[in-house]
């Protein structure tokens, strides 16, 4: 990764806060985020609770990116009181995998008000980077993984199902106890029963291959 | 409120709400005809957001649809617009005949709510009602001076159209009354009829229309495309409705309509409902 001093990117940091229009504020957040600077990562997380679509989606593949540098920042920097913004970080954590994200997810999927946060989180953590892990904490951290999705593919919320669904077939995917795959194959085949949701059933068929 | 998606369902129970405390299922139906017109009001409101759907209610709704008592200052009948609304949640096709009464409504929303509950019903036999609002072309979609809407709510009537006359001996009739809205000036309306010219015709012209519809620079109003796009499943539409500008709620409901349509007419795992399976599963 290349690291820029932080004094070059105070312009481009300048940039975004003074653009005036959302072309230019997406074009400057563009600038910044192909600086890879660490110093821009507090403001692309930032520019994250600016109710600007093209700009939130710039600024997350910047964050990205930086990969795990940016995950601390983004986990302490989650933003408590703007759903939108909280869900784009979300999806930022999804991306980047890194497990230090476990916690946050978990509680995201779980207990977050806002669907859109719920989703984003519910996918992210079957796809969580395992082998980041300590080998001694994988079994507990899958563990409680698989407790929460199982219980949140029973949410009412079709798209919440559906984000179950997908987390689960990545989470079976990784390496993981053979008891646990066929607790998720069972999941699957009678949710392929009982879905009401016609979408939700599609993607079913399409876990179950 | 941008987490209220286009076509979420409401499945909470029926235990509370924020707003005026709890209610049971008994106390609403009773409330209907409580002598506070606000428990009234807020009780046929109640019914349709919990989908209370058992006959009772429905009775009662029915009943609530002809009230006199509730009336604003400038005429109209909140209750009815309430008890209108909350029918055409309920499934419920008892429901018709009294909401083809309120087509004849003076109050604007009363009629609008009739012919928005009516286009979910699905009962065909409200066609030629529905057409009759229509009668007077364009006079019916000219401005009331002083009032935020239209002489007609053609846009639910549009709506209802589509979903309704396809397939059925008033299809031409439906596609002569409300072609001429193509090119009305509200954006709104415009959208509502070339969903329902989709509808009506199948043909893409009205779907590829929509997808430019995306493009459009107020948020309000890419919002309603992709909410018209996955109501007619087109299927063309959906790496647009992807990468259009707005929330990834509003996107991933459109998708959905996408893929709800490639499932009821080919199978669950065909080439074109796996990719918009991909789309969906991108925008979680």
């Amino acid at each position: 990764m290349v690291v820029i001093e932080s004094t070059s990117v105070q312009p481009l940091i300048n940039a975004i806060e003074k653009a005036d229009s959302p072309e230019r504020l997406i074009g400057a957040v563009r600038a910044l985020a192909m600086a890879r600077s660490e110093a821009g990562i507090p403001v692309l997380i930032k520019v994250l609770g600016y109710n600007n679509p093209g700009a939130a989606v710039v600024a997350v593949n910047g964050l990205v990116q930086m990969g795990a540098v940016a995950v601390q920042p983004l986990l302490v920097l989650l933003d408590d009181y703007n759903y939108g913004a909280r869900a784009w970080a979300i999806r930022a954590l999804v991306m980047i995998a890194d497990p230090r994200a476990l916690d946050v997810l978990l509680s995201a999927a779980m207990t977050d008000f806002a669907p859109s946060v719920r989703r984003a989180a519910t996918k992210g953590l079957g796809m969580l980077q395992w082998q980041l892990l300590p080998e001694a904490q994988v079994t507990a951290a899958q563990f409680r993984v698989l407790e929460v999705l199982l219980a949140i593919a029973q949410d009412s919320d079709w798209s919440i199902r559906y984000a179950a669904v997908v987390g689960l077939q990545a989470l079976a995917t990784g390496s993981m106890r053979p008891e646990w795959l066929s607790q998720i194959s069972a999941t699957f085949q009678q949710m392929a029963e009982t879905e009401s949701d016609l979408a939700v059933q599609a993607r079913v068929y399409r876990a179950i291959g | 409120m941008l987490e209220s998606s286009p076509g979420q369902p409401s499945n909470m129970p029926p235990v509370e709400s924020s707003e005026g405390g709890s209610l049971t299922v008994e106390q609403a139906i009773a409330n209907l005809t409580h002598p506070d017109l606000s428990l009234r009001y807020y009780a046929a409101w109640w019914l349709g957001k919990f989908r209370v759907s058992e006959p009772a209610a429905i009775d009662a709704l029915i009943v609530a649809l002809e009230d006199e008592s509730d009336r604003t200052e400038l005429g109209g009948y909140p209750l009815r617009r309430n008890a209108a609304r909350a029918l055409g949640k309920l499934s419920d096709r008892r429901a018709v005949s009294g909401l083809v009464r309120c087509l004849a409504c003076e109050d604007f929303y009363v009629r609008e709510a009739a012919a928005q509950s009516l286009g979910t019903l699905g009962d065909p036999i409200c066609i030629p009602d529905l057409l009759w609002l229509l009668q007077d072309g364009v006079e019916a979609a000219r401005p009331v001076s002083g009032r935020p809407h239209l002489a007609q709510p053609c846009e639910a009537l549009v709506e209802a159209l589509g979903l309704l006359a396809p397939g059925t001996e008033w299809q031409p009739e439906a596609i002569a009354r409300i072609q001429p809205f193509l090119s009305h000036p509200v954006d709104r309306l415009q959208y509502a009829t070339t969903r329902a010219m989709y509808q009506l015709t199948h043909e893409t012209v009205y779907g590829d229309r929509l997808i430019q519809a995306l493009a459009a620079s107020d948020i309000n109003l890419r919002r309603v495309a992709l909410s018209d796009l996955g109501a007619i499943g087109y299927l063309p539409a959906a790496d647009a409705i992807a990468s259009s500008a707005a929330e990834n709620s509003f996107k991933l409901f459109s998708l959905k309509g996408l893929l709800e349509r490639q499932v009821r007419e080919a199978t669950p795992l065909s080439e074109a409902a796996i990719k918009v399976m991909d789309l969906m599963d991108s925008l979680l």
